[in-house]
């Protein structure tokens, strides 16, 4: 059902990685990232898998949860995996074929492409699953918050994300009710042409688009009543702090970028 | 078999995440043709949850449903029929409006089930006057009704599919004192009038009592009760215990019995409540 659909994809836990400051956690993913790209042979990239697996399990996030998060992806992995098989020369010819012709150079650019490909999924999964979309709105404004000295509405742009990532689960949840409701007022919404379908979608969208503009209305109204006039002088109930163990993880981070570097410079395969 | 009956039916919302919530749990219920059911139990108790089985909106995560002998989810193409047996209206069922008109409203589940315009047109025509609605009002948009005739707008929707089951949750909610009797009262004039069997979620024991032939009692994701009002509210205790309210009039009578007073146990309407206080001065006097 329409519910399967996760955004934001948090998996709530109390874990190391959950608890660090988000706007580290951004800046690590970076690093991480990278530390992916500039790694240029298969020992630095293990060097980053090492990384990522002793973040993935201090995590505590379910294995199932990190494979679902490549599914999507495998057709992309595939059809760079063909493409770069093909069309890297260099090497050993290893087989060829009219005018087509793999290469060793060309074997290894698609194992290398693939892995990196799945770590930097993985890695940036990781942030999403530990870290809750409005936390992580949040740390994006802290984080852009210098720009505002360029008129940069940081706040506004934050405030708006919260709103929407805020309403996507009610906005599910009532699709869900009203796809129902005309479900039992007997609307065929699997069947017949794509004509058909489209016209039945109207008995869901009208009651949707009614309902998010009420909403709106409401939330305006309720957020003026409370006396909210933007970001000047606002406080905040939640104050982001890094804290010694913030600190711990960049270094950890920074040690296995050298490493990848030194790697890098010594053994370049 | 009645016309609605469960066999361990269980429903588990978000199994094999964080979220995974038992909203029903072995449910064995078989209720009998004609019935007008009421039923009770607090917030989360798996009311909404149970009844929308009733007509496979949900599929049991375990357990059969069977409506009128027929199991459900045997074979999917059968679906849709069924779903035209048992109608379901929804808490707050004025927000699925979408016509132009309330004409084409009321009239959007009937046509989902093909019949020809002129029944269509039949069905429209009375589920209104049963639902209170001038003639005038037909014409036009259901958005600018007041709530309360957004309500019966969105009932009589449901009720013109003519269902053997008709199924409300919460069909009071939001409304003041005076529209809450009419609704009541139009869903009691339409069981009369058709005979047909009927369900309402709701959460005024003064309601249920009011109008039902059964009450079935939900507590967390089970049913504890289901029977008729008298023997359901001669356990005033247990159900105060449990959280729940019993009508004011039988809170009365618990307390006149503590008193000393001889009173059966299950009195739950004004009416029997008086019969029965004449007798005991009758008594006195004579
Ligand atoms: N779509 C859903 N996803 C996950 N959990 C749900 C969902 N719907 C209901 N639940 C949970 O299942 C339980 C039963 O919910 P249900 O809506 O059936 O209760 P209810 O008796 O109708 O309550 P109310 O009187 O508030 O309407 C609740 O704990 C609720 O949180
Ligand atoms: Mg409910």
């Amino acid at each position: 059902m329409i519910k399967d659909i996760t955004i934001g994809q948090y998996f709530p836990g109390k874990s190391l990685v959950h608890r660090l400051d988000p706007r580290i956690k951004i800046l690590l993913t970076v690093l991480y990232i990278v530390m992916l790209f500039s790694a240029s042979g298969f020992l630095g990239l293990g060097l980053g898998m090492i990384y990522l697996i002793i973040a993935f399990l201090i995590s505590k996030i379910p294995i199932k949860m990190m494979l679902k998060s490549i599914k999507p992806i495998i057709p992309i992995i595939i059809f760079t995996g063909i493409l770069n098989l093909f069309f890297v020369e260099g090497g050993t010819v290893l087989f060829s074929w009219w005018k087509l012709q793999i290469t060793s150079e060309g074997l290894r650019t698609m194992v290398f492409m693939a892995v990196r490909i799945i770590f930097l999924i993985c890695g940036t999964s990781l942030l999403t699953y530990t870290t809750s979309p409005i936390t992580l709105t949040d740390a994006i404004e802290r984080i852009l918050s210098p720009l505002k000295a360029i008129k940069f509405p940081a706040h506004e742009i934050a405030m708006m994300m919260t709103i929407a990532l805020r309403f996507i689960p009610t906005l599910v949840e009532e699709t869900d009710k009203i796809m129902s409701a005309q479900k039992a007022r007997g609307a065929d919404l699997e069947t017949g042409s794509v004509l058909q379908r489209a016209k039945a979608l109207i008995p869901i969208l009208i009651p949707l688009f009614v309902s998010a503009f009420r909403r709106a209305e409401d939330l305006a109204l309720a957020m003026e009543c409370r006396c909210y006039h933007g970001g000047d002088g606002r406080t905040r109930m939640r104050q982001l702090k890094a804290g010694v163990i913030d600190w711990v993880a960049v270094a950890v981070t920074v040690i296995f970028m050298a490493g990848i570097f030194v790697l890098n410079g010594l053994l370049p395969i | 078999m009645g016309i609605l009956k469960t066999e361990n039916l269980t429903h588990i919302y978000g199994e094999g995440t964080p979220f995974r919530k038992v909203a029903l749990d072995n449910i064995n219920l078989d209720i009998a043709e004609g019935e007008m059911v009421g039923i009770i139990g607090h917030t989360g108790s798996g009311k909404s949850t149970l009844i929308q089985h009733f007509n496979g909106l949900l599929k049991p995560t375990s357990g059969k449903v069977f409506v009128d002998g027929e199991e459900l989810f045997a074979d999917k193409h059968r679906l849709r029929d069924i779903r035209f047996k048992v109608g379901l209206v929804f808490q707050y069922p004025e927000y699925q409006l979408f016509e132009e008109t309330v004409y084409k409203d009321i009239s959007f589940g009937p046509k989902n089930m093909g019949l020809d315009d002129d029944e269509v047109d039949r069905r429209v025509k009375e589920t209104a006057r049963l639902v209170g609605l001038k003639p005038d009002v037909l014409k036009k948009s259901p958005f600018e009704l007041s709530g309360g005739q957004k309500r019966r707008v969105a009932i009589a929707g449901v009720m013109a599919m003519e269902p053997k089951v008709l199924i409300l949750d919460e069909p009071t909610a939001g409304l003041d004192p005076h529209g809450r009797d009419r609704i009541l009262g139009l869903i009691k004039e339409y069981h009369q009038e058709k005979g047909n069997t009927v369900m309402l979620v709701s959460h005024s024991m003064e309601d249920v009592a009011k109008t039902v032939s059964k009450i079935l009692v939900m507590g967390e994701s089970n049913v504890i009760m289901y029977d008729t009002p008298e023997h359901v509210f001669a356990k005033a205790k247990e159900l105060t215990d449990m959280g729940l309210t019993v009508p004011q009039i039988t809170r009365v009578f618990v307390r006149l019995k503590e008193m000393g007073i001889d009173f059966p146990d299950e009195v739950y309407s004004v009416d029997y409540a008086k019969k029965l206080v004449l007798r005991l001065l009758e008594q006195k006097k004579g």
